[in-house]
């Protein structure tokens, strides 16, 4: 009987240590072609940069692709140098929550020391860790968070993407006048700041170009699974158009379930529904005749566009979703800001991010306004088994 | 009848059979705690990883090509080795160190699992093949898939391979004993041990069935995904009255049938207050559980 405990407890370190080493390989700086740096004293030559993305759990396909774009772009910046600085990317994951992005912006500010800070993709998350990049003074930009309340954590916080005031109205436009709907219901993600948020927008918009908003309580939770008793009472409230601004993992499931019940009313999202696995998870039945707003479409014919998919393609062996693209543009306009900057301390690196004018990216011209958003183009894209394919461009 | 109450009777319908649906797999989940915690006392949290791990390698197993039917059978065998080897590597080991040092044991494997399975399998979630091609038939304005039936039957089935087992099989026979009075069953020469060993196979090759199952009607599978099914097939348990294999069925299929009655007539985002808060009601007035005084029949 002795040695059972004793086995396990074998058994148990040496899983933990295998764990441990390659979470140590993969955290380690991605910095494309250095060495990973030992000690974490800051030298001369290195502008530190964090990013705050979730690598793993419901959302990790946006961040998997953000830090794929930053990496490409990285490549193109440390092709030369920033005033003779190199710029050094730490990784940390956040697993899509709130909880651990603060944790990693914490980590990130007290132990690495990094003078910039990029993400998070989900609005909440970056709600999360906002507010402590703001009082250490480290500037943050989110490539992807489009709920308001984001950048109105202070002025260390801003954004390269559109708001969800803008993207909300481009989906209720298209709802009312292209798709001609007047009956709308709106299935809320109730974990969600974003989906809240969108779908508040939308609602206002939706009413007064003179449609009507179905007035019941239609929400889920993140990581539900059973969508058919809500799809049901949905149905049975008979709209014409669904607003469904959700994440793709609970979008996914919920198209399937919804062709299963026979509810053929087109769905709409919004950019949290780009992503590859929406198509594996919905199937080809659920995914069909609906559409959502993005920020980017690899179908655009820009040239710019055309290379960045390209470069794309050649390096993971897929198509760009928009977090790539997002995340490629915001590690540019950083560069950009920091190349421009008087030094390299976080008042002036800010009023540089702060003051980006007309610059031109893979998702369009990216402006930072007052209040520290882009003002920038969003696309309308239908959702089709083989993809997402480009329907119109939304100017602002 | 007025059109509006025939729509009404097609909504409940529709949540019953959903409620039935959700049901028989916490029912599934339920039974293996109830085995377990009929011959040992033992809460075992650690068996949501169960089902999670039968979810896994059916998702493997269908992804390789195989066919449902064998990946079903396999991942069942599966899931149930793993729980044999954590019954000898964490459980068996502690056994007589009292029953808080193993619920807080079972509570870091079940942590171990959900961590490790992030780390060597992924935390994304990943889409489940298609093994059976999805059928709808709509029955008036009712709408039922051919997964959920299988899902039914397969549960059905399962119940009635264990009621054979424990009632009327040798080994069963010997289950019931040890579950009766461990000391005793062993004086009569009945290696309890092995007997053990075989509860906790039995419970969790049920989970593993339950998460294939799952897998083919969500069509989703990923490593957190025993945490809140196991935490709710464990108040199934309760509900139904824990130690006692008929209570674990019944305790599920009035779990899953509350939720979605909450979500369907009411408002979803108090589907789990509300039906834990009928959960609590219904234990205030029974707190044995439904079929709690009904003691012959534990294992």
């Amino acid at each position: 009987m002795l040695n059972y405990p004793f086995l396990g407890v074998l058994l148990a370190s040496l899983l933990f240590f295998s764990c441990n080493k390659e979470e140590a390989a993969t955290r380690k700086t991605n910095s494309s072609d250095q060495p990973a740096a030992t000690t974490k004293a800051k030298s001369d030559d290195v502008i530190r940069v964090g990013a705050v993305f979730a690598m793993t759990g419901p959302i990790a396909t946006y961040g998997q692709e953000s830090v794929n774009g930053i990496n490409l772009a990285l490549k193109k910046i440390n092709a030369e140098s920033i005033k003779g600085k190199r710029i050094e990317l730490i990784v940390e994951d956040n697993k899509g929550e709130p909880a651990e992005s603060a944790n990693a912006v914490r980590k990130l500010i007290d132990i690495d020391k990094v003078d910039v800070i990029l993400g998070a993709v989900a609005s909440s998350n970056t709600l999360a860790g906002a507010p402590i990049a703001q009082n250490q003074k480290v500037p943050l930009i989110t490539p992807a968070s489009t709920n308001e309340k984001v950048t109105q954590t202070g002025d260390f916080i801003s954004r390269t993407c559109f708001t969800d005031n803008f993207q909300g109205v481009v989906m209720a436009k298209f709802a009312a006048s292209t798709l001609q709907k007047k009956n709308a219901a709106i299935i809320i993600d109730n974990a969600s700041d974003y989906s809240k948020g969108l779908a508040s927008v939308f609602k206002d918009e939706f009413k007064k170009l003179g449609g009507t908003i179905i007035d019941q309580n239609f929400t889920y939770t993140q990581k539900d699974t059973d969508f058919r008793s809500l799809l049901r009472r949905v149905k049975r409230a008979n709209p014409d158009v669904i607003f469904l601004p959700g994440y793709y993992t609970e979008v996914g499931l919920m198209l399937k379930q919804a062709k299963q019940m026979g509810i053929n009313t087109p769905f709409l999202g919004g950019d949290g529904w780009d992503s590859p696995k929406l198509q594996e998870l919905a199937g080809p039945e659920g995914v069909k005749g609906n559409y959502i707003s993005s920020h980017f479409s690899a179908d655009d014919k820009d040239e710019k566009v055309q290379a960045f998919v390209k470069d794309y393609v050649d390096n993971f062996g897929a198509k760009p979703g928009a977090m790539a693209a997002l995340g490629h543009d915001g590690m540019l306009v950083l560069a950009d800001a920091l190349k421009r900057a008087e030094n390299f301390n976080a008042e002036s690196i800010k009023m540089a991010i702060n003051s980006t004018k007309g610059f031109v990216g893979v998702t369009g011209s990216i402006t930072i306004d007052e209040n520290r958003n882009a003002r920038k183009s969003a696309v309308v894209l239908e959702t089709k088994p083989s993809g997402m394919s480009f329907k119109q461009k939304v100017s602002p | 009848m007025s059109e509006e109450f025939v729509f009404f009777l097609y909504d409940i319908a529709t949540y019953l059979l959903n409620g039935i649906t959700q049901g028989s797999i916490y029912a599934l989940i339920a039974l293996g705690y109830t085995m377990v915690y009929g011959i040992i006392k033992l809460i075992n949290f650690a068996h949501g990883e169960f089902y999670m791990i039968g979810a896994f390698i059916g998702f493997y197993l269908i992804t390789s090509g195989m066919p449902f039917v064998p990946a079903l059978l396999i991942a069942m065998i599966g899931s149930g080795l793993v729980a044999v080897l954590i019954e000898w590597i964490v459980y068996r080991p502690i056994r007589s160190a009292g029953r808080i040092s193993a619920l807080i044991t079972a509570l870091g494997t079940s942590l171990f699992f959900q961590y490790a399975g992030q780390r060597v399998l992924g935390a994304d979630p990943k889409a489940f093949p298609q093994a059976i091609k999805v059928k709808t038939y709509q029955i008036g304005e009712i709408y039922i898939t051919n997964t959920q039936i299988i899902i039914f039957v397969s549960t059905i089935l399962l119940m009635i391979f264990l009621w054979w087992l424990v009632n009327k099989t040798k080994i069963g026979k010997a289950m019931r004993a040890t579950s009766f009075d461990m000391k005793a069953a062993q004086l009569m020469g009945i290696n309890t041990n092995q007997i053990i060993s075989f509860t906790f196979f039995v419970g969790a090759a049920f989970a593993g069935a339950a998460g294939v199952l799952v897998g083919l009607y969500y069509n989703t599978v990923e490593p957190m995904m025993g945490m809140i099914p196991g935490l709710k097939a464990f108040v199934a348990a309760v509900l139904g009255g824990i130690g006692i294999i008929p209570g674990a069925v019944i305790g599920g299929l009035v779990l899953g049938i509350a939720e979605n009655l909450v979500v369907g007539l009411w408002v979803s985002t108090y589907r789990d207050a509300i039906a834990f808060a009928i959960l609590i009601l219904i234990l205030l007035f029974k707190p044995a559980g439904i079929l709690g005084e009904n003691k012959k029949e534990k294992v």
